[in-house]
């Protein structure tokens, strides 16, 4: 279990490195950073397995089942759409590059 | 296991961050979304092998059920994801960032539900104890703050209502961006409802904190629900960008504190990351607009633009213009700028685009693709279709770099673009969009605006810039349009 004091640290922290990740992007990648970003906050899918995982009746199991539900959907969905941007990026990097040469 | 389960979720935090600044970079932002794949991967795996699931006597049953929610989400989303078209991108990232969001309040769920369960199965012991004034032996908890600890539930209640307002919130923008839905108006004085409805809902999740029922834990869900919806419908849609950012940043936060609740590190970090970063790129949006995000959400911005509307029919008429016309016009010009906008999405034109563009260039003709920050529906958004389309980064402007050039432009061809071509945003201090930078359009020889019908665009807001002596229109659908020309260019 992360303690008070020690979580306050890791808020403030994690705070500050999602600022400086985001302040050097070239908007170009904007649209692309946003999907990246909502794929990461897919993790709630391990959240939402333990809270499956520590449901105990019928009630609780069965809100547990649309966490995971849910946070399945985020997690693969976000990262499929994210990818299929950056797809797009990579190969038009390439041939830019070849036809600067 | 619990040391390889902390050292997963350790490298998983890592590898979320490292993907993350990957992603910050054309170059190596492939890698960096599959450098965070990995990590969520190895952290879903281990999580099959926390205590805390293989404890439970109904271990067997949940197993079985986290795999059947997983192959379910999971699968829809996959399907959904590979199907969805470039341009519909934005409604499914407000689609997975709902659901992500709608994950994060369930869980609070989840540990209310339990708290309040162990609340009111209160052991008839407590009572005689405190009636012997031993109540510092009661230890059973009264309240569901005293089931979970007070920072606990606090986090949990709050994260609980912002996960669900992204939830519901994120539901009505993927709506209206899909075209299902069109109402900007849901209630009269919707504002004022949604302040007394804010107010509820916190004395409502203050109540939570300090019960023992269960009826509060619904109500209050319900409320954030509704709440959701409420803020979300009045929002017009040039704004949704901005909505969908500051959803994803939400949905990020209530998952950061979820992950305090559950005493998971790796969601706190993941979580606050998101929360930062995308509330700094809402920031960005918002200020790109000119509009502050409290402004995005309280100026109700398509219902005043009737009046303004109105004002602007008056200054003239648009002319319009046959594609073989424009086709001369741009086959002879010294510079032609290309401004690509929503419709150029909606109607495919990007590939056209580019093949115009290189029959252009062919003819010693300069082209430059003009690209407003919040062009499309998200920033970015346009440079994406274009890439798809494989139109190379040098050829593509930002605002900054391009306005000073449109003077010695020739041609500029308006394609599905409204609002950031709008000098309204310069000169007219009525208009909703007034104090927006755009891109100075109207400072070209000629410009071309192809647009599917005369009406007003997304944004409800009459452009003068089609009324200009200068501004030609083009009717009809964008890729159609845009093909016309190429015909037009090539029999020349």
């Amino acid at each position: 279990m992360i303690e008070g004091l020690a979580a306050l640290y890791i808020f403030m922290l994690a705070g500050f490195t999602g600022y400086e990740i985001i302040s050097k992007v070239p908007v170009i990648l904007h649209t692309p950073l946003m999907s990246g970003s909502n794929f990461v906050h897919g993790i709630v899918l391990v959240g939402a397995m333990i809270a499956l995982g520590i449901a105990e009746n019928p009630t609780q199991q069965a809100i547990g089942f649309v966490a995971v539900l849910l946070a399945a959907g985020n997690a693969v969905g976000g990262y499929v759409v994210t990818e299929r941007m950056l797809e797009m990026f990579k190969s038009s990097n390439k041939k830019d590059a070849g036809e600067k040469k | 296991m619990s040391i390889l389960i902390q050292a997963s979720y350790f490298l998983a935090a890592v590898l979320f961050i490292l993907g993350l600044k990957q992603m910050s970079s054309p170059v190596t932002a492939r890698r960096g979304i599959q450098w965070a794949g990995a990590g969520m991967v190895l952290a879903t795996l281990v999580t099959f092998l926390a205590p805390e699931l293989s404890d439970n006597p109904q271990a067997v049953t949940n197993y079985v059920l986290i795999i059947i929610a997983i192959a379910i989400g999971g699968g829809y989303a996959w399907v959904t994801g590979k199907k969805v078209a470039m341009t519909d991108m934005p409604q499914m990232i407000a689609m997975y960032n709902g659901m992500g969001g709608g994950a994060a309040a369930t869980i609070a769920a989840v540990e209310l539900l339990k708290a309040q369960g162990e609340v009111a199965s209160g052991a008839p012991g407590d009572d005689r104890l405190n009636a012997l004034g031993l109540e510092a032996l009661n230890t059973h908890p009264e309240t569901i703050a005293q089931a979970m600890g007070t920072d606990v539930a606090i986090l949990a209640i709050i994260g609980a209502i912002i996960g669900t307002i992204a939830f519901s919130g994120s539901i009505i923008a993927w709506a209206k961006l899909d075209g299902r839905l069109n109402s900007n108006k849901l209630l009269p004085q919707q504002q004022q409802v949604n302040l007394v409805l804010a107010v509820i809902l916190v004395l409502v999740a203050i109540s939570v904190f300090s019960t023992d029922a269960l009826t509060p834990i619904v109500v209050f869900f319900l409320l954030a629900l509704v709440l959701g919806v409420f803020i979300t419908v009045p929002v017009g849609g040039a704004d949704m960008p901005v909505i969908i950012s500051l959803f994803n940043a939400l949905t990020g936060l209530a998952v950061g504190f979820e992950g305090y609740v559950l005493g998971n590190a790796a969601m706190i970090i993941a979580g606050t990351v998101v929360g930062s970063a995308g509330s700094l790129l809402t920031h960005l949006m918002a200020k790109a607009m000119n509009r502050s995000v409290a402004n995005v959400f309280f100026s109700g911005f398509g219902t005043t633009t009737t009046t303004t509307a109105e004002a602007g029919e008056a200054g003239g008429s648009m002319k319009e213009i046959q594609a073989q016309d424009v086709g001369i016009m741009m086959a002879y010009a010294s510079q032609v700028v290309v401004i690509p906008g929503y419709g150029m999405a909606v109607a495919q034109a990007q590939h056209k685009v580019w093949e115009l563009t290189q029959l252009l260039t062919e003819k010693g003709v300069k082209v430059k693709f003009a690209i407003h920050p919040v062009a499309g529906r998200m920033p970015g958004h346009m440079n994406v279709l274009l890439a798809e389309a494989g139109v190379p980064y040098d050829l593509i402007y930002d605002m900054e770099d391009i306005n000073a050039d449109f003077a010695n432009t020739t041609v500029t061809l308006v394609i599905g673009a409204n609002d950031v071509v709008n000098p309204a945003a310069k000169n007219d201090p009525n208009s909703p969009l007034f104090g927006m930078p755009i891109l100075n359009a109207e400072l070209s020889d000629n410009v071309i605006v192809i647009k599917r019908g005369r009406g007003t665009g997304f944004s409800g807001v009459e452009n003068p810039l089609f009324l200009l002596d200068n501004t030609r229109m083009l009717f009809g659908d964008g890729q159609k349009a845009v093909a016309e020309l190429i015909q037009a260019v090539k029999e020349l």
